[in-house]
């Protein structure tokens, strides 16, 4: 575990050197924890109540029945860009895990790294953690204060409830570290298989793709995330996770990596 | 220390390294010097286990590299072709990722040894981006010896170095000797081989020859002696026909070059006969060729005899 410490350390290091990284890591988070309570906070007196006889049934059965027809638009509107707190995960470890693997490679530093006695699998759990780590923690701390800033800015104790319900505790505690292991995983492969930091970036960024058709299709009203559809997520999550891990690892080829790259 | 039998690698149909059998005696500055492309670094690659070997064994202080390779990499060390540094980290943070991955005991007293040793320990804080070229080199050899390993493997260790740099190099690796280290040094740098290597492995994908630098000049060329004199009459190189193992006699302006078996035994005789037959001898001294003649009449040898 020393060893998977040191390369995390390490990542560490070189990577928040880095004020793109740094700035992704800042700047994403309070942007995708203001925006949901600049909504909330907009919207808890514009007088929606008022117009709670003209909420169309369907949304209205979404909601708990304690809930106006305008706290319950309320509650949707700010549920749209919750969603928006499991982007982070994706993104955050994206810029950390691309340039892992390719970063050693143009600094030629991989090498004497692997003619340490430390084994694939010790380098690449430092490699995921160094990534993972900041990102969950990123999320967790933004949904946090969201958290803080609901109870806060909400109208009542009802529409606190409705936005920090289960389902999105499911989706930021469990959901998200799982999304952030994916993501990491899926970097790490193509990093293995580039030889350009920002190829292995652009790359990577392809494993957002199903979480924008989720946010989109919820807006568009297409998918309503509920419970189940969060725990249907985790269970797809786990699998994905599994063959990630081990596509990751055995792409992870020593060999190929060390004589095949060319130099940039 | 290191043993390789029929050692073998390639890449698709081109063989990088053929049948390579070499002996590397514990303690020694082994050289392996070859052309550029001739295979030296792939062959330091499967002595360090980082590829495998496509056909042929090798042995590592007694360690077979396809199933002990963790074991092997704990004892050596090796200074890749390029520093490898991490460029935005310090030198003394460089050093001590190193020296946690080797897990070593006293990790601040290593660090602090080598980067004292090889005149870095000022510049320990700065990020190894501003280093010259020279104290990259240095460094890299620091995080290569950290853990104090048995073998050492320097792979062009002062090429693109300037002359001072690359002295400086040098002198330190002919203290790493003095230490009873064994150390496999790949170059192409042919005087740089003479004055550190105790045998030479000439290598150009298969091997060429191994010996110690004299036994390849006296292989290749012969012995030669050559005699200053003030003058030199024709007389004075007939007197030495007579002599056994004298092989040529060559008279140049005023001075003899002599071929020979033997110079330490037949000198003597040679000196007494000029002196009986009047000579007036300037000086006397060993004709050395030098490394690079040996090595390119080597290979054009090997290549004429393959045509």
């Amino acid at each position: 575990m020393k060893k998977v410490i040191t390369i995390i350390r390490k990542e560490w290091s070189e990577v928040f050197i880095n004020r793109m990284v740094v700035m992704t890591i800042i700047f994403m988070p309070l942007l995708f924890t203001a925006l949901p309570l600049i909504i909330l906070y907009t919207t808890r007196n514009a007088g929606m109540s008022e117009y709670s006889s003209d909420m169309p049934a369907q949304l209205m059965k979404l909601c708990p029945q304690e809930l106006t027809g305008g706290e319950c638009f309320q509650v949707y509107l700010v549920n749209q860009f919750i969603i928006l707190f499991m982007m982070m995960p994706l993104i955050i470890p994206v810029n950390i895990a691309a340039y892992s693997i390719v970063g050693e490679k143009t600094q030629r530093s991989l090498e004497p790294l692997l003619a340490t006695p430390i084994t694939t699998v010790e380098l690449l759990l430092g490699k995921n953690l160094a990534a993972v780590i900041p990102a969950v923690l990123a999320t967790w701390v933004s949904f946090i204060i969201f958290a803080i800033g609901v109870v806060i800015l909400a109208q009542n104790s009802h529409v606190a409830s409705a936005l920090l319900d289960s389902k999105w505790l499911l989706a930021i505690f469990i959901a998200s570290p799982l999304m952030a292991v994916l993501s990491v995983n899926f970097s790490l492969m193509v990093s293995s298989r580039v030889n350009d930091p920002r190829v292995a970036e652009q790359l990577s960024t392809v494993v957002i793709l199903p979480l924008l058709a989720l946010f989109f299709g919820q807006i568009a009203g297409l998918i309503f995330i509920n419970k189940m559809v969060i725990l249907l997520m985790i269970g797809l999550l786990v699998f994905l996770d599994i063959v990630a891990i081990y596509l990751a690892v055995h792409l992870f080829q020593r060999e190929t990596i060390l004589t095949r790259w060319k130099s940039i | 220390m290191i043993t390789t039998e029929n050692l073998t690698k390639k890449f698709a149909e081109k063989i990088a390294v053929d049948r390579l059998n070499l002996h590397v005696k514990e303690g020694e500055v082994f050289g392996f010097l070859g052309p550029n492309g001739a295979g030296k670094t792939t062959t330091v690659r499967m002595l360090t286990c980082l590829i495998s070997p496509t056909s042929g064994s090798a042995k590592v202080n007694g360690l077979d590299v396809r199933s002990h390779a963790m074991q092997i990499r704990k004892i050596t060390g090796i200074l890749t072709e390029t520093p490898g540094l991490y460029e935005n980290l310090s030198a003394e943070r460089n050093l001590e990722i190193f020296a946690s991955l080797y897990e070593i005991k006293n990790p601040q007293e290593q660090i602090e040894k080598y980067l004292r040793l090889l005149g870095l320990w000022d510049q320990r804080r700065d990020p190894a981006a501003t280093f010259s070229k020279g104290m990259k080199q240095k460094l890299a050899i620091a995080r290569a010896l950290i853990h104090e390993p048995k073998i050492v493997f320097l792979d062009e260790p002062t090429s693109a170095l300037d002359p001072e740099a690359a002295r400086l190099v040098r002198d330190f690796i002919a203290g790493l000797r003095q230490e009873g280290r064994t150390i496999f040094l790949c170059t192409h740098n042919l005087d740089e081989a003479d004055r550190l290597c105790d045998r030479i492995a000439l290598f150009k994908s298969y091997l060429l020859t191994v010996d110690t630098p004299a036994n390849l000049r006296a292989t290749v060329f012969g012995r030669k002696i050559v005699i200053h004199l003030r003058e030199n009459p024709p007389h004075l190189a007939q007197s030495l026909q007579s002599i056994s193992g004298i092989k040529n006699i060559k008279p140049v302006d005023n001075k003899l070059v002599i071929s020979l078996e033997d110079p330490e035994k037949i000198n003597p005789l040679i000196i007494r006969a000029l002196v009986e037959n009047s000579a007036d001898i300037q000086f006397v001294g060993e004709l050395r060729h030098s490394l690079e003649d040996v090595y390119l009449q080597l290979i054009n040898q090997k290549s004429s005899e393959q045509e």
